[in-house]
């Protein structure tokens, strides 16, 4: 189970974003996309969940090309972008409820709850969503992250918007996702302490790819 | 796959119901557009029963493009159209079901006001049933068209405007059977029933490539 990038190019109108990426992502390992704005990250990012065609080259899941198996990587994939999609005029639990069946996975209301507890909108859990601020929206969202089965993982800027306490739980819920031997593919310049596995750097300015066991911070 | 389509439809009915004043700007607008006519025309009983099968339709193609431009546009702004296209299941379970949704909540009161149109232009009973028939025939025709224009025209600047320009044309055929089926009720030697088949016919093919070709099209918008 790992995903294989290879020769990747896109090109957005006529500027070419990137061209010949290639990398690999194996279980246990965490992926960091850097560059400057508009460099293509997020193309990138798009690209890689199948939103977006590249021009040329591979992506490949579980040795089999996305596009092809997109049933089987859908469900295997988790993909939070800027938006949150959050509904103002449903209740936090009610979008968890629907975001989370929305991308395959099965769970009672009991583990929701428990989910948004953690994230810490206890309380919360039947207010319109409209009515509370962007960082608990933020949460809501993420709380799906608490309770998906995905093995991997793709987060565009997810510690935008939010507190140092919720930081510090997404952080400790990206580092258990690796220990369980998960995957993530994370556009941030936030640093995720690690217990185990091994981070990757790209850097779209200059393509360069670091990798490297994990470091105590 | 069932699951899916009935928690999409739940969904977008739900937010319909905590939002009424979007399902209610669409009847309103049906009935306001045709109680005017009469006010226009005059109240010659003889002509309004002439023109009444016509308007009707007209009314009832301009009140279905009043919401059309809202059936993916909020899901687009706050990212749940990404969501969904992410989903494991086919986008096009997921768009009938949004295609339903806005149907129910659009389409099928204006069935149920029919009967209003009938006081006001002075039709029959059973002209006003062929025009409940036809508009129940006809509506989610408009419904499905719709959706592939909206989905094509997602995300642009001025896309209501674009919407009509490209949906309006197909909607012609609708039209022309809706209406000329309500005209024909009203003769002693009128045959409905070829009018009937034709807009069943127009039904199922736009059941069959209306989910499809919406979901091609969001594809395309949001790449």
């Amino acid at each position: 189970m790992s995903l294989i990038v290879s020769d990747l190019q896109c090109i957005r109108g006529d500027r070419q974003l990137f061209s010949d990426l290639s990398f690999q992502l194996h279980p246990k390992q965490l992926l960091f996309l850097e560059g400057k704005n508009g460099s293509g990250k997020t193309t990138l990012i798009r690209t890689l969940c199948g939103l977006f065609i590249a021009d040329k080259g591979n992506i490949l899941w579980k040795n089999q090309p996305i596009e092809e198996h997109l049933e089987v990587y859908r469900k295997a994939l988790f993909y939070l972008g800027h938006l949150n999609a959050i509904k103002g005029d449903l209740t936090a639990l009610e979008n968890l409820r629907f975001n989370h069946l929305i991308s395959g996975q099965k769970s009672n209301d009991n583990d929701l709850l428990d989910a948004l507890e953690r994230i810490g909108l206890f309380g919360y859990e039947d207010f319109p969503t409209r009515e509370l601020s962007q960082g608990q929206k933020r949460r809501v969202a993420l709380a799906r992250l608490i309770v998906n089965k995905s093995p991997l993982w793709i987060l565009d800027e997810p510690f935008v918007a939010l507190d140092v306490a919720a930081v510090a739980l997404l952080q400790q819920l990206i580092s258990q996702h690796i220990d369980a031997g998960g995957m993530a593919i994370l556009t941030t310049h936030q640093a995720v302490p690690l217990t185990e596995g091994e981070i990757q750097h790209i850097n779209l300015d200059d393509f360069s790819i670091k990798s490297g066991r994990v470091v105590d911070v | 796959m069932f699951n899916i389509f009935w928690m999409i439809l739940k969904r977008d009915i739900k937010l319909a119901l905590r939002r009424r004043s979007e399902v209610f700007t669409v009847l309103f607008f049906f009935i306001i557009v045709v109680s005017l006519f009469p006010l226009g025309v005059g109240f010659n009983e003889k002509m309004l029963q002439e023109i009444a099968p016509g308007v009707a339709w007209i009314a009832a193609l301009l009140a279905s493009m009043l919401a059309l431009e809202r059936l993916f546009a909020n899901d687009y702004v706050d990212g749940t159209l990404e969501q969904m296209l992410l989903a494991p299941q086919p986008l096009s379970i997921l768009v009938f079901a949004k295609m339903t949704a806005h149907w129910l909540l659009t389409g099928l009161p204006l069935v149920l006001v029919a009967p209003v149109v009938g006081v006001l232009y002075h039709l029959e009973s059973d002209t006003v049933i062929t025009m409940m028939l036809m508009l129940l025939l006809g509506t989610p025709i408009l419904s499905m068209v719709g959706a592939i224009g909206a989905a094509l025209t997602l995300g642009l600047r001025g896309g209501g405007v674009l919407i009509s320009l490209l949906i309006l044309p197909l909607y012609i055929p609708v039209l022309v059977y809706g209406a000329g089926a309500i005209a024909e009720s009203r003769l002693q030697s009128g045959n409905i029933e070829p009018h009937i088949l034709l807009l069943s016919a127009f039904l199922l093919l736009s059941l069959i490539f209306s989910p499809w070709a919406t979901a091609s099209a969001l594809k395309i918008s949001l790449e």
